[in-house]
């Protein structure tokens, strides 16, 4: 048998909350190494499609399988437990708010999930560290705590943070929303690099000029369901959907 | 006032202070023990234990203190409880400030950003590993203060232990009056001794909050 296996494939995602269907029979597939945006307006079910990924936000129905094993398994408690912390290392999830813990220094936001998930020493926990710093420019910041950094400067160690477990897969929710303007790039600036460095991402984002110049496929969402997806020239200069032509004409209104 | 009355008896009355101290410091320590329990089966997934949790808290918040004790010491022994006056002091003040400390624990958990435990949940930790490494130490620090309150009353509740005949600080003063006749002197020095044990507590939980805090 030959058939093609996805690296990321969610299929036919369904979401309620009570009455609320926030996402309605999605399927989307991602290759190794391919970077998808998700676009669309505020209430769309960006952030839920993205954390239903590692099962964050479990889904009503539908399946999520990355690199051929299914994340959200009908297992008993336990059992489940210890399946969906093991395809959690695979996947980094970085967040709009950052979420560094605030009790530990920089270097302790990297190390702690290495050292307790994988068992490596403190000596090797440091060499981790010190890389990863290197990796997202802060290794002057190390011994610093979250409340002394940047806004930049923390979203850069929470990527450096998912990166010390070597995921497979990044996720990305807006996370460069919270920043001011002038602190955009240079988180733009590493995801970027990551890109380069051939990481699968998804991207969940409002920054459509970033969408695309680093994705390889944009997906606008609306009401649950993907309106639109494809390349990024074709999805920001020529969409077919109306939908999708007014989320971006009022975006491009509001930015200006 | 009569200062020489005050002087002469005052320094049964120390030895009352250290005795509501010793009660204070049982009390707390189990009401600590209780708390953390109370507020673990709060929060556990298991219904039946959030349940018992909840139940605990309402029945102990629900009725006076007093009667808790005189339903322990007074009516224990009926059904084979047998307790001296000080063990049921410490055993009825200790749970039914451990209901007070069960919300007190909870509410400085559940007020930790919910991004943290998110956070930690990501990066594969378990919900324990999750509790233990991220979401305690912080609650640890918001919950200092609130309990140094729980604590607080405590200390003030343990005048409530003299209804059981503990010779404790208001027992002793109760005692005095009656050979001397001099309630004002006798309430004053009680007083004032329990203040000064609640000021140095008060300082030390603080120092305490400050300590965590800056770290
Ligand atoms: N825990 C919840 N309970 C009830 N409704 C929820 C919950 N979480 C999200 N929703 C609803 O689901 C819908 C989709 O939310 P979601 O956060 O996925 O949107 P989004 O596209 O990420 O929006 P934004 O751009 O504002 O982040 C919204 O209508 C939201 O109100
Ligand atoms: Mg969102």
């Amino acid at each position: 048998m030959t058939h093609h296996r996805p690296f990321v494939d969610i299929r036919h995602a369904q979401k309620c909350y009570g009455e609320l269907e926030v996402l309605k029979d999605i399927s989307l597939q991602v290759e190794q190494k391919q970077i998808v945006a998700i676009i669309g307006p505020s209430g769309s079910g960006k952030s839920t499609l993205l954390r239903a990924i590692n099962d964050l936000d479990p889904l009503t129905s539908g399946e999520v399988w990355l690199d051929g094993v299914q994340v959200n398994k009908l297992l008993p408690h336990t059992q489940y437990e210890k399946h969906i912390n093991q395809i959690r290392q695979q996947i980094g999830m970085v967040f709009q708010h950052f979420n560094l813990f605030p009790h530990l220094t920089v270097r302790e936001n990297i190390t702690l999930a290495p050292k307790l998930l994988k068992g490596i020493s403190d000596d090797e926990a440091n060499v981790l560290a010190e890389q990863q710093l290197e990796h997202v420019g802060l290794i002057d910041r190390i011994d610093y705590h979250p409340s002394q950094l940047s806004g930049g400067q923390k979203q850069r160690v929470a990527i450096a943070r998912a990166l010390a477990m070597k995921p497979k897969l990044m996720l990305f929710d807006e996370a460069t929303s919270a920043l001011d303007p002038e602190l955009v790039e240079e988180v733009n600036q590493v995801m970027k690099m990551l890109a380069e460095e051939a990481m699968t991402m998804i991207i969940v984002t409002h920054e459509m000029g970033f969408a695309e110049s680093v994705c390889d496929r944009v997906l606008f969402m609306d009401g649950g369901v993907v309106v639109e997806e494809g390349a990024p020239e074709v999805i920001f200069r020529n969409p077919t959907q109306e939908r999708t032509k007014n989320f971006l004409r009022k975006h491009l209104e509001g930015v200006k | 006032m009569d200062i020489d009355l005050i002087l002469r008896v005052y320094p049964h009355f120390l030895k009352a202070a250290i005795l509501t101290i010793e009660l204070s410091v049982l009390t707390a320590i189990l009401g600590l023990v209780c708390g953390s329990l109370g507020a673990a089966a709060r929060l556990s997934r298991f219904q039946a234990l959030h349940f018992l949790g909840a139940a605990y808290v309402s029945l102990f918040r629900g009725t006076p203190a007093l009667i808790q004790l005189f339903l322990l010491y007074f009516g224990g022994p009926q059904i084979g409880i047998q307790l001296d006056a000080f063990e049921a002091g410490v055993i009825g003040l200790g749970v039914n400030i451990g209901a007070y400390m069960t919300e007190t624990i909870r509410g400085a958990i559940i007020s930790v950003h919910k991004g943290q435990t998110e956070a930690a949940r990501t990066l594969g930790m378990s919900s324990w590993q999750a509790m233990r490494y991220v979401i305690l130490p912080q609650a640890f620090r918001l919950m200092v203060r609130p309990l140094g309150v729980n604590i607080n009353a405590l200390i003030k509740g343990t005048a409530l232990v003299a209804a059981i005949s503990v010779v404790e600080l208001t027992y002793t003063a109760q005692r005095y009056i009656g050979s001397t006749y001099k309630p004002f002197e006798m309430f004053l020095l009680a007083g004032a001794l329990y203040m000064v044990i609640i000021y140095i507590t008060g300082r030390g939980i603080s120092w305490l909050d400050r300590k965590v805090r800056i770290q």
